[in-house]
């Protein structure tokens, strides 16, 4: 008992967000109730940062009831590949990647073949709400399959890595890479088992990665180092986000972007609640910086003082944990 | 500012919540353990006489300003007589009548008394009664100027007053002025009497009272009497039999002057008698059975005053907000997690039809089956509400299996289960295998052990006889839940799982 006193001390101390505080301090009096359903639902999203001249996966077709599924194979016809996503998931549910065919068959980001039937199914769970946020029915989005820029390659098993980045009153706090694994199934998202490293917000250059509540040196499936890979267009990256506050409205929210080879960044998706291992990955509390953005948000006006704030005040500064054996011991997982 | 607001709602309902359940425990005396038991003074008084074959009247005091003690229960038997009760003076009176009696006649009067252990009665609070001094005459009118005058230069009060009298009367001795007034061989009776006659005639209104000794088991009680004087706006006693004042604790006040206690007209007396007796009684029923009328009330709008099938079910219904209440304990400062927001609070629900241990291995038997079914309807590409139908009509059958097999066993605690809230499964069973889909049986795992646990706990709790009789009896004390739980709202610090989560950043 007393040592776990201890340790939240600690953690007080480091300025670690805890989910309570975060919802209580920042969800509730931050964003409003009803900004929620512009990032809750994927296809109002896209439509919002569309008319604000944000760059998006381009929207294939969108299917919206039941009697819509039959046209499914029609809709995608003309695509070798593409991604269905349901437009209220939460957390990566429902995504599938496809990333070519196989004659009739689809074949998805993890490897397995799927047939018409397959897809159709999916589809209609989808529409009938089995991955959406309090079970609503829901619509399924077809979209650009993100063709991903060399330059994590060597640090992404299949699947699309993105950036998430929060953002606080408009100023961009902290970022991560999210690298999908062997595990995750080639999907970004901490919770299935990709593994996110840290970003120096100054330079955008990655450092080490979480990986569960572990930290990791080396991508567990290629074994390469995770570190110290600069993410290109970092400027760019720092302005989608600190534009997203007046797209969306939301005071504390998380950004989900993806880089293209050839379209440059794209915003996947937003988030109004995003996850807190963040901070593990850059090893840094995201409490102190949200309460400096606080101290000075009076001051930061224009897009271009927020970026600048952020580049300034968040560079990493911190001693990076080393990373232990359990790089090593990870990749044999 | 919003803090602030919070605080002063909660206090509020604590306060209230506390206020209520302080007046009902201490004043009602409704008890706090189910099975806790009260003492209780039963006493008896028989009346024997002979009819003379014309109508007979007869009166007996009651028992009314009963100091430390109050009344909880009384009642009458008397075969064809018409009974009234009336006030009479300070005191309240029963008439039996009849037109026609001849013969042996008995009439009962019982009444249970408990010794209030927080309160007066309003008895030493009454406001002063007309009393008319006495007419002393001749010698004895010399004689109780001589005494009250010594007794007045040498008090201070009306108390020291009135103990200075009964002690001159006291030692009286042949010849003297004291046993003029008091007569050869005078009685505690007769003592008390003039004792009261020359405090009035010294200006202090002083009464006589005559109460029970109570006794754990006595046939032949008798009335003893004691002295009551007004001081300064509220009465005082004095025991002039003992020395002791602390004594006056086991006597009951019945009736106060000098009344008799039983009159009969219209037949004649043969024998009284009066019985005390000491029993423990569920305190409860003490409780609730109390005769004065604010109380009577009270209880009436209270879950008491409800049918028994309506309270049976708000014995239910009410522990579930502190289920509830541990729920969020374990969801937002330990950080459980469980599917669904209340799934567990209705699996505890689910367990007090089942039992522990039968109802968590039901459950999982139950979300196996479905689970299985679940898995295999996969394959048939069902769209999502009919999908849930079918498995709501297998999780029926199943249920009727499972009763029908452990009946055929002899297993009784098989009957029960009907009950078991089956869309609760159905959705435990689709959620599980949602998360098992997307996020993998260990995750899946995780959750149901997470809700099985919670369920356990909560079921534990509710459970709990204690926890059942209070939130039953004092449904006030939700208020104080409540307010727990609005604190528990603003509960910003880390969930005990993130501290395990977090732990590489805490250096």
């Amino acid at each position: 008992m007393k040592k776990w006193f201890a340790l939240a001390r600690a953690l007080r101390r480091n300025g670690v967000l805890g989910i309570n505080w975060r919802n209580a301090e920042y969800t509730l009096v931050h964003n409003p109730r009803d900004r929620y359903p512009l990032v809750d639902d994927k296809a109002l999203t896209k439509q919002l940062a569309a008319k604000a001249g944000v760059a998006v996966p381009e929207l294939y077709g969108m299917i919206e009831i039941q009697q819509q599924v039959g046209k499914l194979p029609q809709m995608l016809k003309d695509h070798w590949d593409f991604v269905v996503k349901p437009a209220r998931g939460s957390q990566g549910d429902g995504i599938v990647v496809v990333t070519g065919r196989s004659r009739t068959l689809y074949r998805t980001a993890d490897g397995n073949l799927l047939d018409e039937d397959e897809m159709c199914f999916h589809v209609s769970n989808i529409l009938s709400g089995i991955h959406s946020l309090g079970g609503q029915s829901d619509k399924a989005l077809i979209e650009y399959r993100v063709n991903f820029d060399p330059v994590f390659e060597a640090i992404t098993y299949r699947g699309v890595p993105d950036v998430r980045i929060i953002v606080f009153l408009g100023v961009p706090v902290m970022a991560m890479v999210r690298l999908p694994t062997r595990v995750s199934g080639g999907k970004a998202n901490l919770h299935q088992g990709a593994i996110g490293t840290g970003v120096n917000m100054a330079t955008g250059e990655t450092l080490t990665a979480v990986w569960g509540t572990e930290i990791v040196a080396e991508h567990p499936d290629t074994g390469s180092p995770v570190s110290g890979v600069q993410i290109p267009k970092w400027e760019i990256l720092l302005e989608i986000a600190a534009r997203s506050y007046e797209l969306t409205g939301l005071g504390y929210q998380g950004i989900d972007i993806v880089l293209d080879r050839n379209k440059g960044p794209l915003i996947l998706e937003l988030n109004a609640r995003p996850g807190l291992a963040i901070q593990i990955a850059n090893q840094s509390g995201l409490n102190t910086r949200l309460a400096r953005v606080e101290q000075e948000r009076h001051k930061l006006k224009s897009v271009a003082d927020r970026v600048a704030f952020a580049r300034e005040r968040f560079a990493h500064a911190g001693p990076i944990i080393g990373p232990a054996s359990t790089g090593a011991k990870l990749v044999v997982n | 500012m919003k803090r602030t607001h919070l605080y002063v709602l909660v206090a509020l309902l604590a306060t209230l919540g506390f206020a209520v359940f302080f007046y009902k425990a201490v004043v009602i005396g409704l008890p706090l353990a189910p099975e806790q038991q009260t003492a209780v003074w039963r006493v008896e008084v028989r009346l024997r006489f002979k009819g003379q074959g014309g109508a007979v009247r007869a009166t007996v005091q009651l028992p009314q300003n009963t100091g430390t003690f109050k009344v909880v229960d009384q009642s009458f038997v008397s075969p064809g007589y018409g009974i009234t009760t009336a006030p009479q003076g300070p005191n309240q009176h029963a008439v039996f009548s009849v037109r026609d009696a001849s013969g042996e006649q008995t009439l009962y009067y019982r009444v249970v008394v408990q010794r209030s252990r927080w309160f007066q009665d309003t008895v030493s609070r009454e406001p002063l009664p007309e009393l008319t001094p006495p007419a002393f005459e001749g010698a004895e009118l010399v004689a109780a100027r001589s005494i009250t005058q010594a007794a007045i230069r040498q008090s201070a009060d009306p108390a020291t007053l009135a103990a200075l009298i009964v002690r001159r009367l006291k030692e009286a001795r042949p010849g003297d002025e004291a046993s003029l007034l008091l007569g050869g061989q005078p009685t505690v009776a007769r003592l008390v009497r003039v004792a009261i006659d020359l405090m009035r005639f010294a200006g202090v209104p002083a009464r006589a009272v005559n109460g029970l000794p109570l006794e754990p088991e006595r046939r032949h009680a008798r009335f003893v009497r004691w002295i009551e004087y007004y001081d300064k706006g509220s009465w005082g006693t004095l025991y002039p039999a003992e020395s002791k004042p602390e004594t006056l604790r086991h006597y009951l006040p019945w009736w106060r002057g000098s009344a008799p206690f039983i009159t009969v007209s219209g037949g004649e007396e043969a024998e009284r008698s009066v019985t005390t007796s000491r029993s423990q009684e569920f305190s409860l029923r003490v409780a609730l059975g109390h005769q004065r009328e604010l109380e009577r009330r009270l209880v009436a709008y209270s879950l008491f005053g409800l049918p028994l099938q309506v309270q049976a079910v708000f014995r239910t219904v009410l522990v579930v907000p502190v289920g509830i209440f541990l729920l969020v304990i374990l969801r937002n400062v330990v950080g459980v997690k469980t599917f669904g927001t209340f799934m567990p609070v209705l699996i505890a629900l689910a367990f007090r039809e089942t039992g522990l241990a039968w109802g968590i291995a039901f459950l999982a038997l139950i979300v196996a089956v479905g689970l299985a079914i679940r898995f295999y309807l996969e394959r048939l590409k069902l769209l999502l509400v009919p999908r849930l139908a079918s498995v709501v009509i297998v999780v029926v059958l199943a249920l009727v299996v499972l009763t029908i097999v452990s009946h055929q066993l002899g297993l009784q605690r098989g009957l029960s289960i009907g009950l078991f809230p089956i869309v609760i499964m159905t959705m435990t069973i689709e959620r599980m295998s949602v998360v098992w889909e997307e996020r993998g049986p260990a995750e899946a795992f995780q959750e149901a052990v997470g809700s099985l646990f919670v369920g356990a706990l909560c079921y534990l709790v509710m459970n709990v006889v204690l926890v059942e009789h209070l939130v039953f009896v004092f449904p006030e004390l939700l208020l104080l839940v409540l307010g727990a739980t609005l604190l528990v709202g603003r509960y910003t610090g880390y969930r005990v799982t993130e501290l395990r989560r977090f732990r590489v950043l805490a250096r």
